[in-house]
């Protein structure tokens, strides 16, 4: 089998699953217990706590454990929005489902939501951001890289305005982290999304990263754990398993780049040299293992299901979205037609990947273009 | 189970906390977790999502076996809190043209508690049944309670720190007498007391996995079909659009095996529980002046939650270090507050503030017992004399 599609999910790393076992093993305390067993759970949910801290440069009382991204996204639309009460929200047109889908609540929950505009290359412009702002506007979200074009936003700009306007700064960065440097100062916000599963962490366990400026309402309530932020018995194998990732990513973080890009590199030199490649965002800064594509002709599905057969597994899009046959949302912001966007796939690569892969991938893609009916546009 | 490095011997007494996992549960997560394992995203549609989808279906089916209802009625969440503050807002939010009145308990989970707190700051109105001395709700005083605007009642089905049994039949047949819905919070008896959800008449019950040898993280919601909820999470639409995120296959496969390995020995296991728990209140209650909390026969099998007279309970405690139980709730441990589940049972100060939840599991076993009691035994002498000489 030839994994390329790290944005849906990732393998687990061998030292992640090694820092989970013990406690499924042994360390099986409730961390709010006071007696021996829950102090020695509660311990080891510190140390991982320091370790999600140090990976994006906080104190580790700044990081509230969620069970997972899509969580940390809803806690922080949500949490803020019911806070204020009423107010103007701003996100941009590239979302995640899982910003989509709490705007959408707020939205229907008598809130002003108003989408930010992309260009073609996939880049939110910071201006368009500003000339929306207003003393209205309680929060703007803007994700740090997108998923399925992998394209980077200047998060950092966007947040000088938004607080200049005195609204709340929210990014998910479930797909940059590990992947790229990432400091949570440095991207101005005070909330930021982080998700263990897209690091070679498992899957359940995400994070909220919070400067302490914002009072959030809680989305799960009862027991007190996280600061009275976020109840329930915490996770403690998951969250032993995300510091675990984020203490491998923070060390390997250049490395793992510049593996993945390097394969990246050569999967693109080689597809745009055939004809009827469209590239999405290429012209702009990227996720360095992402590259979202179509084939002239080809319908994104039947390419996806035709490298299935062969064992590679590619994506058109969105993993939560993969029932859908609408053309990505993504791409259609971008101003690509429907029909191109129709022939969307995502192939992104990760630390196990290698050349050889890229070549598989290659030969596979050529021999499905062999079957486009006569006439089509094809390569 | 001992556990530990000191020279004392240490007991593990407090499963209604949480329970160690099973090893055959370990087993069925590890295969989620390796790099070669079935690690993709269950929402993926290429050949590893849909092998990982399986397993997670596999998952909920187990569960709805065990339960017997139709796999779909199975919503995945992060723990009973989660579920518990999904049934209550959700259902609570989706009827608010129906009525803004919910009906809970004084005794109920804090889960619970707060998930109602939230929805009074939103303007609807809770009222607090108050249990007998026993910590029995009587179905009259839900049927007092029940109005023309009650949306929503919200029970559970055994207490966390008493092990008190609600005859959630009686009650259901109540709530059943109004257009209300009926949450049951049944994280602390699942799995002890058979449940079969196609003869209890409940619209709503919460799981999770790490009271029963399952992971922590992982529980479950059951949703009566085609009753509609407001999601807490919105995105992807996993779940039917009742709860979105990406489905944590590990977890949820570890959950529906522990499931199905604790319905499967449940009848043994409460039997010699039981015998163990018997055990330990005769040999508690010799000291004298050892007060039983809760209704003497309608309890879970393995919680036995005693207040002792005449002694401190933050002295006893730690003096008895060496046994891990609690003085309530795990999630209101850090809290000193005397329980306010012995309070409303009527409790005093002191009775409510020296009170110690034991509770037992697998790894039990009567040398346990015979050392807690032991123990027991004399650190009471001995608070007591220090407290006389005082």
């Amino acid at each position: 089998m030839i994994y390329l599609d790290h944005n849906a999910t990732s393998p687990i790393a061998p030292e992640v699953r090694a820092a989970m076992l013990p406690a499924l093993e042994s360390l099986f305390g409730n961390p709010s217990s006071i007696h021996e067993a829950g102090r020695l759970a509660q311990n080891a949910l510190d140390e991982a706590r320091r370790q999600v801290a140090a990976l994006v440069n906080v104190h580790a009382r700044q990081v509230i454990f969620t069970g997972g991204g899509t969580e940390a996204n809803n806690l922080a639309l949500k949490g803020v929005a019911q806070r204020e009460g009423k107010g103007r929200i701003l996100v941009s047109s590239i979302e995640h489902s899982s910003i989509k889908g709490p705007a959408r609540d707020l939205a229907a929950a008598g809130f002003t939501v108003e989408e930010i505009p992309v260009n073609p290359k996939g880049r939110i412009l910071p201006g368009a951001v500003k000339a929306r702002l207003g003393a209205d506007v309680i929060l703007v979200s803007v994700m740090l890289a997108n998923n399925e074009t992998g394209v980077l936003q200047d998060v950092a700009e966007i947040s000088r305005y938004v607080r200049e306007a005195g609204a709340v700064m929210h990014t998910d960065a479930a797909q940059a982290a590990g992947r790229i440097p990432l400091d949570f100062r440095a991207t101005g916000a005070q909330l930021m999304t982080l998700s263990a599963h897209k690091m070679y962490g498992p899957k359940g366990v995400g994070a909220l990263i919070t400067d302490g400026s914002v009072d959030l309402v809680p989305q799960i309530s009862g027991g007190g754990q996280e600061a009275d932020r976020r109840a329930g018995t915490e996770n403690l194998a998951g969250i032993l398993g995300f510091g675990a990732a984020a203490a491998l990513a923070n060390a390997n973080q250049p490395q793992r780049a510049g593996h993945v890009c390097a394969l990246r590199d050569r999967l693109e030199e080689s597809l745009v040299i055939r004809p009827g490649i469209t590239i999405f965002g290429r012209e702009a800064e990227r996720l360095p293992n992402t590259c979202q594509f179509a084939i002239a002709g080809m319908d994104g599905e039947t390419v996806q299901m035709g490298l299935d057969r062969q064992g590679i597994a590619v994506s058109t899009g969105s993993a939560c979205h993969s029932k859908s046959t609408e053309p990505s949302h993504v791409l259609l912001a971008m101003g690509v037609e429907p029909s191109i966007a129709h022939g969307a796939v995502r192939v992104s690569f990760g630390a196990s990947n290698t050349q050889a892969d890229v070549d598989a991938l290659l030969a596979a893609l050529d021999g499905l273009s062999r079957t486009l009916p006569t006439g089509a546009v094809g390569w | 189970m001992k556990a530990g490095n000191n020279n004392f011997r240490l007991v593990y007494m407090d499963y209604a906390a949480t329970t160690p996992v099973d090893p055959r549960v370990v087993e069925t997560m590890v295969a989620y977790l390796g790099p070669d394992g079935l690690f993709a995203n269950p929402s993926s549609s290429h050949v590893q999502g849909r092998a990982a989808r399986e397993a997670v279906e596999t998952a909920r089916v187990e569960i709805a076996t065990v339960l017997n209802v139709a796999p779909e009625t199975i919503v995945f969440t992060s723990g009973a809190t989660e579920a518990d503050n999904l049934a209550i807002k959700g259902a609570a939010r989706a009827r608010i043209k129906h009525g803004r009145h919910i009906v809970t308990e004084k005794t109920a989970h804090k889960a619970v508690l707060d998930a109602c707190k939230a929805l009074e700051r939103e303007g609807f109105e809770v009222t607090y049944l108050v249990p007998d001395r026993e910590g029995i709700i009587s179905p009259d005083s839900l049927a007092d309670a029940l109005r023309d605007d009650t949306v929503l009642v919200s029970l559970l089905h055994a207490n966390n720190e008493t092990g008190v049994v609600q005859d959630v039949e009686s009650l259901a047949r109540e709530v059943r007498k109004s257009k209300a819905l009926f949450h049951l919070d049944a994280a602390q008896s699942a799995v002890k007391l058979p449940l079969d959800l196609a003869v209890l008449d409940v619209d709503l019950a919460a799981f999770s996995a790490h009271k029963f040898y399952g992971p922590k993280g992982a529980g479950a919601l059951y949703v009566r079909k085609g009753l509609r909820l407001e999601p807490l999470l919105h995105g992807g639409g996993h779940e039917r659009g009742l709860r979105a995120g990406t489905l944590a296959t590990h977890q949820l496969a570890g959950l529906g095996r522990a499931f199905a390995l604790a319905a499967a020995d449940r009848n043994e296991e409460m039997a010699r529980l039981t015998g163990l728990r018997e055990r330990l209140w005769q040999g508690l209650s010799a000291a004298g002046g050892v007060f039983l909390n809760g209704h003497p026969a309608r309890r879970l099998a393995n919680i036995l939650n005693v207040s002792v007279g005449g002694v401190d309970g933050e002295a006893l405690q730690l003096a008895l270090r060496d046994i891990a139980c609690s003085a309530g709730a795990a999630c209101n441990a850090a809290n000193r507050e005397p329980s306010y589940v012995l309070r409303a049972l009527g409790r005093d100060d002191q009775l409510a503030g020296a009170s110690l939840r034991f509770s037992l599991g697998r790894w039990s076993t009567a040398e346990d017992v015979d050392y807690v009691m032991q123990r027991f035994g004399r650190e009471v002498a001995r608070l007591r004399e220090l407290a006389g000489a005082a």
